[in-house]
C-alpha cells in the first residue's frame, strides 16, 4: 500500500515538473502558432545555467530565478532575432527552432561537458519527510508545491491581467486583436519570454532530482509534446490534465515494465489522436 | 519522343558514374561514397512526404534505424542469415510505418511535425531503455555482411546497385497516378476530397511505400556500418534526412541526391577538424530557414531565373 502511495507521489511530483515546462511549451504553441522545438534544449540550458548559478553562490533560490532570465533572454533572442525572418510560415518557424535546438544542445555539451550533474538543493529541503509508514523526499513535495504555485498564478495571470487578456484573445484571433490597436508583437515576445522562462525554471526544478545530462532535452520535449498532443493546444487546463496523465503513466508504466516505459505514453495518445485530434481541451484554429 | 532520349543521357551518364566511382575514387572514399548513396535513399524516401505528400516528418530517421536494428539483431544475436535479416528488417521497417501512419496520417502540418517527432522520439526512447533485445546504449556490434560484401569496393557495387533500382522505383512511383493523386492532394486535400479520391487511404499508403525505401536504406546502413546505437534512431537522423531533401529541394526527388551529397561530405570534411557537426547542422537548418527554404538547388534556380528575365 505504503508503495503504491509512494508511485502515486512520484507521479504527481513529475506532473508538476512537466506542468511547468509544457506550460510554457502550450502558450508558444497556443498563441503563436509555433512549435519550439527548441524548448527541451531550453529546458536542459536553464538547468545548466541554474548550476553555474548555484555553484557560484551557493543558493538554489538564485539558481532559479537566474536560469529564468537567462533562458528568457535566450527566448527573446530566438524570437526577435531568428524567428522574426521567417513569420509566416508554420513549416519554416518549426524547423528552425528545431535547427536552435541542435545547436543550443550542442553549445551546452562544449560548455558543461558529457558528465551527469545534479543540483544541490538547500538544506531544508532535502532529506525525507515521513508520514505513517510512507517516506518521502522533501524536495519532490516542494516540486508539487512549485507546479501547483505556478498553475494558479498563471491561471490568474490569463484570467485577470490585462496581459492574460491580450494572450487569451490572441489565442482565438490575432489578426483581430492587432484590428483593435493592441501591438500584438509585442504581446507575443513577452509570451516567448515567459514561455521560455518557463523551461528555464523547470530546468532547474528538474535538475535537482532528475539530474542533468545532454539527451535530457530530448526526453523532457518527448513528454511535452505527449502533453500537448493530449491536452491541446493554448489550455493550461489542458496542460495540468495532460501532465497528470502523462506523468502517472510513464511512472507506473516503469514500475510495470521497467524497459518499454516510453512506449506506454503511446496509448493514450493514439487514443486521443483517433478521437480528439485537437487534444482534449483544443479547439479549432 | 525528345525527353525521353534526354532523359535516357542522363540516366546512362549517371550509371556510368555510378560504376566509376571506386576507380575514381578510391580508397576510404568509396566508402564515403557508399554512405552517400545510402543516405540518398533515406533523403528521397523523407522528399516522397515533405515533397509530395506536403507532410514533413521527423519520423523517418527512426524508421530507417529500426530496420538496421532488426537486420543486426537478427543476424548477429539470433544467428540468422544476412539476406532474411535485410528482408526482416525491411519488413519491421514498414510495420512500424503503417503504425506511425495510422495515428499520423489525419493530420497535417504542424501537427503532423510534432506527432512523427513524438513518435520518432519513443522509438528513440525504446532502443535506449530496452537493453536486453537492443544493447541499450552500447548498441549491437558484429559483421552482417557476406564474405563478398565484406570488400568495401563490392559493397560499393552492391550498394549503387540497389540505389539505382530503388531510385527508378521511387520515381516511377512519383510520376505513376497515384504519385500523382499525392501531389494533388498536397496541393488541394478539398479538391481531391470533392473529386472522390480516398484522401487518408493515399496518405496511409504513401507513408508506407517511403517507410519501405527508409527501411531499404536502413538495411543497406547495417551492412555498410556494421553497428547500431541509439543515435542511429535518434533525432537527428530524421533531421539530417530532412535537411539532405531541403537543401535539395523539396518535391524534386533528385535533389535530395545532391543533397545527400553535400551533407555528408560536408560531415566528412568537417569531422576532420572538429567534433561538432550537431552544432554545424543546426546552424545550417537555421540559415536554410532563413536564406533558402526552397533549397540551395531552388535558391540557384530562382536566381538564374530573375537573371534571365532582365
Amino acid at each position: 500500500m505504503s508503495m503504491t502511495i509512494f508511485q502515486l507521489l512520484n507521479g504527481a511530483t513529475f506532473a508538476a515538473l512537466l506542468f511547468v515546462v509544457a506550460s510554457g511549451f502550450t502558450l508558444i504553441f497556443g498563441l503563436m502558432r509555433i512549435v519550439n522545438l527548441a524548448h527541451g534544449a531550453l529546458y536542459l540550458f536553464g538547468g545548466y545555467l541554474g548550476l553555474t548559478v548555484a555553484n557560484l553562490t551557493g543558493n538554489f533560490f538564485l539558481a532559479g530565478i537566474g536560469a529564468a532570465i537567462g533562458i528568457a533572454l535566450i527566448g527573446l533572442i530566438i524570437d526577435f532575432g531568428l524567428l522574426r525572418f521567417v513569420r509566416g510560415s508554420e513549416l519554416r518557424q518549426v524547423l528552425l527552432t528545431l535547427g536552435v535546438a541542435f545547436v543550443l544542445n550542442d553549445l551546452a555539451l562544449v560548455l558543461w561537458g558529457g558528465d551527469t550533474f545534479s543540483i544541490q538543493v538547500p538544506a531544508f529541503l532535502d532529506g525525507p519527510a515521513e508520514f505513517g509508514d510512507v517516506t518521502y523526499p522533501i524536495y519532490r513535495l516542494f516540486v508539487l508545491l512549485v507546479g501547483i504555485v505556478i498553475f494558479i498564478s498563471l491561471g490568474l495571470m490569463i484570467t485577470k491581467t490585462r496581459l492574460g487578456a491580450l494572450i487569451r484573445a490572441g489565442v482565438d484571433d490575432a489578426e483581430t486583436v492587432s484590428a483593435m490597436g493592441v501591438d500584438i508583437r509585442r504581446v507575443f515576445i513577452y509570451t516567448f519570454m515567459l514561455g521560455s522562462a518557463l523551461a528555464g525554471l523547470g530546468g532547474v526544478m528538474g535538475g535537482a532530482f532528475l539530474t542533468l545530462y545532454p539527451t535530457a532535452d530530448s526526453e523532457i520535449l518527448v513528454y511535452s509534446l505527449a502533453v500537448v498532443i493530449i491536452g491541446g493546444r493554448g489550455s493550461l487546463v489542458g496542460a495540468a490534465v495532460g501532465s497528470l496523465l502523462v506523468a502517472m503513466l510513464s511512472t507506473f508504466g516503469q514500475v510495470w515494465f521497467p524497459e518499454l516505459a516510453y512506449f506506454v505514453i503511446f496509448g493514450p495518445m493514439a487514443i486521443l489522436l483517433a478521437f480528439r485530434p485537437l487534444g482534449l481541451f483544443g479547439k479549432v484554429a | 519522343m525528345l525527353a525521353n532520349k534526354k532523359q535516357m543521357v542522363y540516366v546512362i551518364l549517371a550509371l556510368i558514374v555510378l560504376a566509376l566511382i571506386p576507380t575514381l575514387m578510391p580508397g576510404y572514399k568509396t566508402s564515403i561514397a557508399t554512405e552517400i548513396l545510402i543516405f540518398a535513399i533515406l533523403a528521397m524516401s523523407v522528399d516522397i512526404m515533405a515533397g509530395y505528400t506536403g507532410r514533413t516528418s521527423l519520423c523517418h530517421g527512426a524508421i530507417f534505424g529500426v530496420s538496421t536494428y532488426v537486420v543486426l539483431h537478427y543476424v548477429t544475436v539470433i544467428g540468422g542469415s544476412v539476406w532474411m535479416g535485410a528482408l526482416l528488417g525491411v519488413l519491421a521497417a514498414m510495420a512500424l510505418t503503417m503504425v506511425f501512419a495510422a495515428l499520423a496520417i489525419r493530420t497535417s502540418g504542424v501537427y503532423f511535425i510534432l506527432l512523427t517527432l513524438a513518435l520518432g522520439m519513443i522509438v528513440w526512447g525504446v532502443c535506449l531503455r530496452w537493453t536486453s533485445v537492443t544493447g541499450g546504449e552500447n548498441g549491437i556490434r558484429g559483421s552482417v555482411a557476406t564474405e563478398w560484401l565484406l570488400n568495401k569496393q563490392n559493397l560499393y557495387y552492391f550498394t549503387a546497385i540497389c540505389f539505382a533500382v530503388v531510385t527508378f522505383g521511387m520515381w516511377k512511383f512519383v510520376n505513376s497516378p497515384f504519385g500523382l493523386t499525392l501531389k494533388g492532394i498536397r496541393d488541394s486535400e478539398s479538391r481531391m476530397r470533392t473529386l472522390g479520391y480516398n484522401v487518408p487511404l493515399h496518405l496511409f499508403i504513401g507513408f508506407i511505400v517511403s517507410g519501405f525505401f527508409a527501411g531499404v536504406a536502413g538495411a543497406l546502413y547495417a551492412f555498410f556500418n556494421s553497428f547500431v546505437s541509439p543515435s542511429t534512431v535518434a533525432l537527428a537522423q530524421s533531421v539530417e534526412g530532412l535537411l539532405m531533401a531541403i537543401v535539395g529541394g523539396v518535391g524534386t526527388l533528385f535533389g535530395a541526391i545532391i543533397g545527400s551529397i553535400l551533407i555528408i561530405s560536408l560531415e566528412n570534411f568537417v569531422s576532420l577538424y572538429t567534433d561538432r557537426w550537431l552544432m554545424i547542422m543546426g546552424f545550417l537548418f537555421i540559415f536554410t530557414m532563413i536564406f533558402a527554404p526552397t533549397g540551395f538547388l531552388g535558391a540557384a534556380r530562382n536566381f538564374i531565373k530573375s537573371r534571365e528575365k532582365r
